[in-house]
Order: C-alpha cells, then sequence, then structure tokens
C-alpha cells in the first residue's frame, strides 16, 4: 500500500487541520468533538442544515460546508459512521433558533449515530428533523436489506436544502424539499478497481484485471454483478437503464445529471461517461437541464464513477442555480 | 451459588478490551468479508478509550463503571458497533445501577437489559446473522440458572455455538445485508466480537 500520510491514525484530524488552513475564510473546525462549522455560524433565525458521515468521500461532507449549502459536517473516522457527541455539538454549534435539519445517508452506523444525537439535542431543545437519503438502485429495498444506500443525491440534497434555508423556509419546509429531492433521485455506481483504507492497508475487495462491479456502494460494497471490462457507452447504459427504469424517468422529463468519479478516475474518462449519459438520455426524450461531472462522494481512490438522476421541477432548478461558495462547490457568489 | 463483585467486573471489561486488541486483525479480516473492514479497529479503539476512563475512577459501583463504559464506546466507536456495543453496556449500567455485586440473577438481569436495549436500538431479530445471533442464546443460558460459574461458562458456549451457526445465515442487517446469499458462508464479525465478551465474562466472573 502506497499513501501520501503521516500516520494511518492521523489521517482524519490531519486532513481537517489542512482543510482549516485552506479554507479558514469559510470554515472553523472543532476537533474534539470532530466537526466543521460555517464560519459565521450560527445564523440566527435560519434553519441548520447539518450532514456527516465516515471519512474518505471527500469532498463530502465537509467540503460543502459554507454559505448556500451545509453550515455543519461531522467527520467519522475512514468508512466510518461519526458519533452521536460529535453530532450534537454541530447541532448546537449551527441552531440558530430555527431547528436543524439533519441530513443522513441510509447506512445502519449513520442512522442509528444520527437517531441518538436528534434524542440528545431534543433534551437540550434544539428542534430537529432528519431527513435518510437511498437513492442507490444497485440494492434491492426489502426487509431483508438495510434498504438503499444513501450516495450521490445527497450532495444535491445538501446543496438544494441550503438554498432553501437561506431563502428562510422553515424547518418543515427544508425537509420537505429534502425528501422530495430524495424521492426524486436515483443513482447508481460502478468500480474499476477496489479502494484501500488506510487503517487496514488491505483492498475493500478482489477484482480481477478484466472485471468491473456493477452497482458498487461507496465503501467497497458490492453491488449487482460483476462482468468482464467493456467499453464506456455499455457501462453507462447498465447504470442508466437501472436507474431510469426504476423512478421511472420519462420521455419530457427535465433532470439534473450528476457524472460523479469515485477517486481514482481521471476527469477525461467522467466526460466520456457524461457523453455517453447525453446520448442515452437523449435517446429517450430526457433532458439534461443542469449538470454535475467531478468527484464529490469519492471512495479512497477507488476508481469507477456513479451516476445521479433527479428528476427536476421549477422551484428545484432555482434552488440548485441559488449562490453556494463553500471549498468544493462554488457559484454565483 | 457465587457472586460477581465490582473488581471482578472490571478485570472482565479490562480482558474483554484485550481480546479485542488480540483478535482485531481476525475482525477486521471477518469484516473485510462481509462488510466494510472496520470492526476490529473500531472497537479496539473503543475499548482502549473505555479502559482509560475506568483507570482514571474509583471502583464499586458496577453499574457506574459499565455506563462509563458504554459512554466511551459512544463516542469514540462510529460506525454501528458503537450505538450498539454502547447502548448494551448502558443498559447493563442502568439494571446494575448502585451495585457492588450481582448474584447470577442480578448479572442475568443486567445482561438482559442490555441486549434489549441494543435490539431496540437496532432492531434485529435472531437469525438476522448480527451480534444478537451470540448474545441471545447466551442470555437464554444464563437464564437456566445453577452455579455462577457454570451458568456462565455455559453462557459462553452457548455464544460460541451461536457465534459459529452465523456461518451459515444470510445477513439480513448491515452492510452485510447487501451481499444477499453471498454473505452465506462467512462468520459474523459483530457475533464473534460478542463471543469475546461472553467468554472473557466466563473467565473473569466465574
Amino acid at each position: 500500500m502506497k499513501k501520501l500520510i503521516n500516520a494511518p491514525d492521523a489521517v482524519v484530524r490531519e486532513a481537517l487541520e489542512g482543510m482549516e488552513a485552506a479554507h479558514g475564510d469559510l470554515i472553523r473546525v472543532s476537533y474534539d468533538p470532530a466537526y466543521v462549522v460555517r464560519a459565521d455560524a450560527p445564523v440566527q433565525g435560519k434553519v441548520g442544515i447539518v450532514s456527516g458521515g465516515g471519512s474518505g468521500h471527500e469532498p463530502m461532507h465537509g467540503g460543502f460546508v459554507g454559505r448556500g449549502m451545509l453550515d455543519a459536517a461531522c467527520p467519522g473516522e475512514v468508512f466510518t459512521s461519526p458519533t452521536p457527541d460529535q453530532m450534537l455539538a454541530a447541532t448546537k454549534a449551527v441552531d440558530g433558533g430555527a431547528g436543524v435539519l439533519h441530513i443522513v445517508k441510509n447506512y445502519t452506523g449513520d442512522v442509528m449515530n444520527f437517531d441518538m444525537a436528534a434524542d440528545l439535542a431534543q433534551g437540550e431543545d434544539v428542534q430537529v428533523e432528519a431527513v435518510v437519503t437511498n437513492d442507490d438502485v444497485a440494492v434491492e429495498d426489502s426487509l431483508y436489506t438495510a434498504g438503499r444506500r444513501g450516495v450521490g443525491i445527497t450532495v444535491i440534497a445538501e446543496k438544494i436544502c441550503g438554498a432553501a434555508a437561506e431563502e428562510g423556509k422553515s424547518l418543515a419546509e427544508v425537509a420537505e424539499i429534502c425528501r422530495r429531492v430524495n424521492g426524486q433521485g436515483r443513482s447508481m455506481g460502478m468500480a474499476l478497481t477496489p479502494c484501500i483504507t488506510p487503517a487496514s492497508g488491505e483492498p475493500s475487495f478482489e477484482l480481477g484485471d478484466d472485471e468491473v462491479e456493477i452497482g458498487i456502494g461507496i465503501h467497497g460494497e458490492p453491488g449487482r454483478f460483476r462482468e468482464p471490462l467493456a467499453p464506456a457507452a455499455h457501462v453507462v447504459e447498465r447504470l442508466s437503464t437501472a436507474i431510469v427504469e426504476d423512478l421511472p424517468y420519462q420521455s419530457g422529463d427535465q433532470v439534473l445529471a450528476f457524472v460523479n468519479g469515485m477517486g481514482g478516475t481521471p476527469l477525461v474518462e467522467l466526460y466520456i461517461v457524461y457523453r455517453e449519459l447525453d446520448r442515452f438520455l437523449q435517446a429517450r426524450g430526457i433532458t439534461i437541464a443542469r449538470n454535475l461531472v467531478g468527484d464529490y462522494i469519492t471512495s479512497l481512490e477507488m476508481a469507477g464513477c456513479s451516476i445521479t438522476l433527479l428528476k427536476l421541477d421549477d422551484e428545484l432548478t432555482r434552488l440548485w442555480d441559488a449562490p453556494v461558495h463553500t471549498p468544493a462547490l462554488r457559484w454565483g457568489a | 451459588m457465587g457472586r460477581v463483585t465490582s473488581e471482578q467486573v472490571r478485570d472482565w471489561l479490562r480482558r474483554y478490551a484485550d481480546a479485542i486488541a488480540e483478535h482485531r486483525v481476525e475482525l477486521v479480516r471477518l469484516d473485510t468479508a462481509i462488510g466494510d473492514g472496520d470492526h476490529g479497529t473500531n472497537m479496539d479503539r473503543g475499548m482502549r478509550k473505555a479502559i482509560e476512563k475506568l483507570d482514571g475512577s474509583a471502583p464499586g459501583d458496577i453499574g457506574a463503571d459499565l455506563k462509563a463504559v458504554g459512554m466511551a464506546l459512544v463516542s469514540s466507536v462510529g460506525g454501528a458497533a458503537g450505538p450498539l456495543y454502547g447502548t448494551l453496556f448502558l443498559q447493563m449500567g442502568s439494571a446494575a445501577a448502585g451495585k457492588d455485586e450481582l448474584d447470577l440473577d442480578g448479572w442475568a438481569a443486567a445482561v438482559e437489559a442490555g441486549v434489549k436495549g441494543l435490539q431496540a436500538r437496532g432492531k434485529a431479530e435472531a437469525g438476522d446473522k448480527t451480534m444478537v445471533d451470540a448474545l441471545l442464546p447466551a442470555l437464554e443460558a444464563l437464564r437456566q440458572g445453577g452455579e455462577l460459574g457454570e451458568a456462565l461458562r455455559r453462557s459462553a458456549d452457548a455464544a460460541e455455538a451461536g457465534m459459529k451457526a452465523t456461518i451459515e445465515l444470510e445477513a439480513r442487517k448491515g452492510r452485510a445485508s447487501y451481499l444477499g446469499p453471498r454473505s452465506v458462508g462467512h462468520q459474523d464479525p459483530g457475533a464473534t466480537s460478542s463471543y469475546l465478551l461472553l467468554r472473557t465474562a466466563a473467565d473473569a466472573l466465574a
């Protein structure tokens, strides 16, 4: 294993120190308990937006803290949910009197820890609502699984909810918008290579040189199936077909198309994926009205990509276009 | 009939921390097969924090010690194991609050409170391929009564059998559930760390 680190058990803290040094104008960092918070938090009268999850998915979530997106993010150890004491401290730090929305990706640990944190916050008279994202169509949603994983739609939900909160919407309204984004969004990912966590030093799974895993999770959890490496057009068709059939998306729909890199795939390949996705959707009469291409919800150095589609309406489009100023996402500001 | 003293409970917690450290790599390996490969690392970090906390306080109150361990786990383990083991110890601590020793019934009642709390948090049933598959048979064995040491050993044996039985189960909770049938053939890492909890209890308390 070759990694550009000092010590495996210092990875999260040292990365936070680097972020704070680089973006001190936008964010502040608390180290014990660990959370990243908007430099001007709490914003009085505004709903606070808090998310969090294991580290290793950068820029999610810490890179999305700032005006027009998250008020705070709680980083866990690599691929490990953060803990309730972090979430409680972050929630209190961003409560401007209008309540706090927790955006939680559907993983067993994240959901349980945020549950405990919400209980603790209510006990301290902070109003909390939680919305769990679960957009990954690779997972069969049934009583016999932990349910669909929260993946790419989380980034979009954080942006759109951040804008809704900036507009002065109430906690109930922002939570409703978050549920709408999650309900109208679907994702699926794939991997060309596994990733290696700094603590274990071992690949997260074995994948042959000539194989790809379709439906991969963002921690290297396996997906629907493996198949031989094929051209990008074939891979995109696999992912996109599963996505558009699931909602289902229809001819005439306007969508936000998000092509996300898993961390180890160059942008030149992501644009090839975007080209194929654009053609695939055009052939079905679906229009890409907005897009995002790049590494936003990664899995360390895993090579691969995910595709997320969100069915847009006028309000969601307006909120997506609203100004945002964070370390990793910035426009209009 | 035998009693569990507060000193023995501390000895148990230290032995458990040692067992987790000793089996850290094995737990990571089991978790890499069907989860996300961090169970051993996270539990090791959490139990070291828990022991640090105990070392800084005076012994005597079994409930207070168990609660201190629970809080340390909740705030340092993360993942699913943090809230689950944290809740287990917190609920055990509530059941044993203010006690400096417990008889078998008192011990079994504490374990039962812990397992119930854990099930309420994680919503797992027997057969879901989780910690519960080691803990429930162990609790049942404790409930059969008899001599304390014998009951504790029977309980550890039942946990071991429950842990081994998870190999053939298909996971229905947690990240392993994403694997579906592919989770069969692998021993559950949570059931394994739970077995170590019961085995060290038999070693320290019997």
